[in-house]
């Protein structure tokens, strides 16, 4: 029993059937981390693309140190670190926000990227007629360099929202109960591993199936020429 | 505990996430080269159970394929040590991504190439192997560069099926001492350290390969 919802070891397809709730369950908590940790990193993203961006070396070059760093060490590592250290300095949260702050300081790395490539895809000589016509920095990047810019990000913060979604079993290592988690308990107390493990494999390829679908859906949808943002 | 016992424990975790990303590393590019050509294969069921092996191990989590190699599979009679489920399950995994690498570079050398070779008369094996491969290999470097980093970071949940890698041996003495910062760092340093090895690594063959082709072309 997990949840207050029984498993009924009868057969194994009542087994499935009875576990599938307890599943469920945990799959909500997956979503959920998932679009949190996105969303963090959407937000870290643009700052640390924005400093990386920025013409004084002092700046620039220690923040593309910290990209690099944070790319190239492992999530678990990272959940591990935000989880033991920031209580040491009186940060406490629950295990689920360490987990998804985590997941959106790891995806922050790929996002800024992905803001500085979509930025530095926009032609120059759109830079150059904003400023032929004299219009002020913030209107060049509200009116002409943001809108174009979007239909070039938006695809490849897709594909990292797809690959949140199969990172988010790590968090079961600081005892988040997300869909892994909850199958691997199930596992533990019936000494059944295969069926709930087979499930949750099954459900992450459904829910990956469906976010690419989504994804690839909205990429199509998506104008060329840019999004005006009035 | 001192820092240098410190250190002298994690480097003993190092070697095994160093043992355990090559090995993997190797694999994970044999299973790419099989499965991203067995995807275009002429016959219709290798072309079936390449695009089945990379759907799955793509459209998974490698965490999910861990546990279910480690704590499912002996329950189907075949019983994997930590260590061969860590790196059968993290070269499965990688591998899949490689397959799209080699299968996109493939399919991107200019159909010239394949016109006329099919004009020469070629056999299809010796199309690809002589003649659409020598190209296409220079272009997977760069995306495969990025796969070994992927892999070597991937390596860190091998702890979670009771291996000492790295990030096991920085757990257990942080239970053990509860100096959780300046194992963490290290930890951190020691895996960033890995990756620029590496990165240089796939960077020095990719000129090594780019200088053979141009020079070598088809013989």
């Amino acid at each position: 029993m997990l949840f207050n919802i029984p498993w009924n070891l009868s057969s194994n397809w009542t087994f499935a059937w009875s576990i599938l709730p307890i599943l469920l369950i945990g799959l909500e908590v997956t979503i959920k981390a998932t679009i949190f940790g996105f969303l963090l990193a959407l937000i870290l993203g643009l700052p640390l693309a924005l400093l990386r961006a920025v013409p004084f070396r002092i700046i620039s070059w220690p923040t593309a140190v910290l990209i690099e760093f944070i790319r190239d060490t492992p999530l678990l590592v990272q959940v591990y670190f935000v989880y033991y250290v920031l209580p040491d300095y009186g940060l406490i949260f629950s295990a689920f926000l360490t987990g998804t702050i985590a997941l959106g300081i790891q995806y922050s790395a790929y996002t800024a990227e992905v803001y500085r490539a979509g930025l530095e895809a926009i032609p120059q000589g759109q830079w150059e007629a904003a400023k032929a016509l004299s219009l002020q920095t913030r209107r060049i990047y509200r009116d002409i360099v943001i809108p174009q810019a979007i239909p070039r990000i938006v695809p490849a913060m897709g594909n990292y929202l797809i690959s949140i979604i199969k990172d988010t079993p790590i968090l079961s290592a600081v005892t988040v109960l997300e869909v892994l988690n909850v199958a691997k308990i199930i596992g533990d107390r019936t000494f059944r591993y295969l069926i709930p493990l087979s499930m949750v494999g099954g459900l992450f390829l459904i829910l990956t199936v469906i976010s690419s679908v989504l994804v690839r859906y909205i990429e199509r949808r998506l104008p060329k020429e840019g999004i005006p943002l009035k | 505990m001192t820092y240098t016992q410190m250190i002298l424990v994690l480097l003993n975790g190092f070697k095994v996430t160093v043992w355990v990303t090559l090995i993997s590393t190797v694999m994970g590019g044999i299973f790419s080269f099989a499965f991203g050509i067995g995807k275009m294969s002429r016959f219709w069921p290798v072309r079936i159970i390449s695009d089945g092996y990379i759907e799955i191990f793509r459209g998974t989590s490698l965490l999910v394929q861990l546990f279910w190699l480690f704590y499912a599979l002996p329950l189907l009679g075949v019983s994997l040590s930590p260590m061969s489920a860590g790196i059968w399950a993290l070269s499965l995994n990688i591998g899949a991504y490689g397959a799209e690498v080699v299968r996109g570079a493939i399919l991107a050398v200019d159909t010239g190439q394949y016109e006329a070779a099919k004009a020469l008369n070629f056999t299809p094996s010796r199309t690809l192997w002589k003649v659409l491969i020598p190209q296409a290999v220079v272009e997977m470097m760069p995306p495969f560069g990025n796969l070994v980093v992927q892999n070597m970071k991937d390596s860190a949940l091998v702890s979670l099926i009771t291996l000492s890698d790295l990030t096991f041996k920085a757990q257990t003495i942080r239970n053990e001492t509860l100096q959780t910062v300046p194992i963490y760092v290290i930890t951190l340093l020691l895996y960033f350290l890995l990756a620029l090895v590496l990165t240089g690594i796939m960077k020095w063959l990719e000129r090594i390969l780019t200088t053979a082709s141009g020079r070598e072309g088809v013989r």
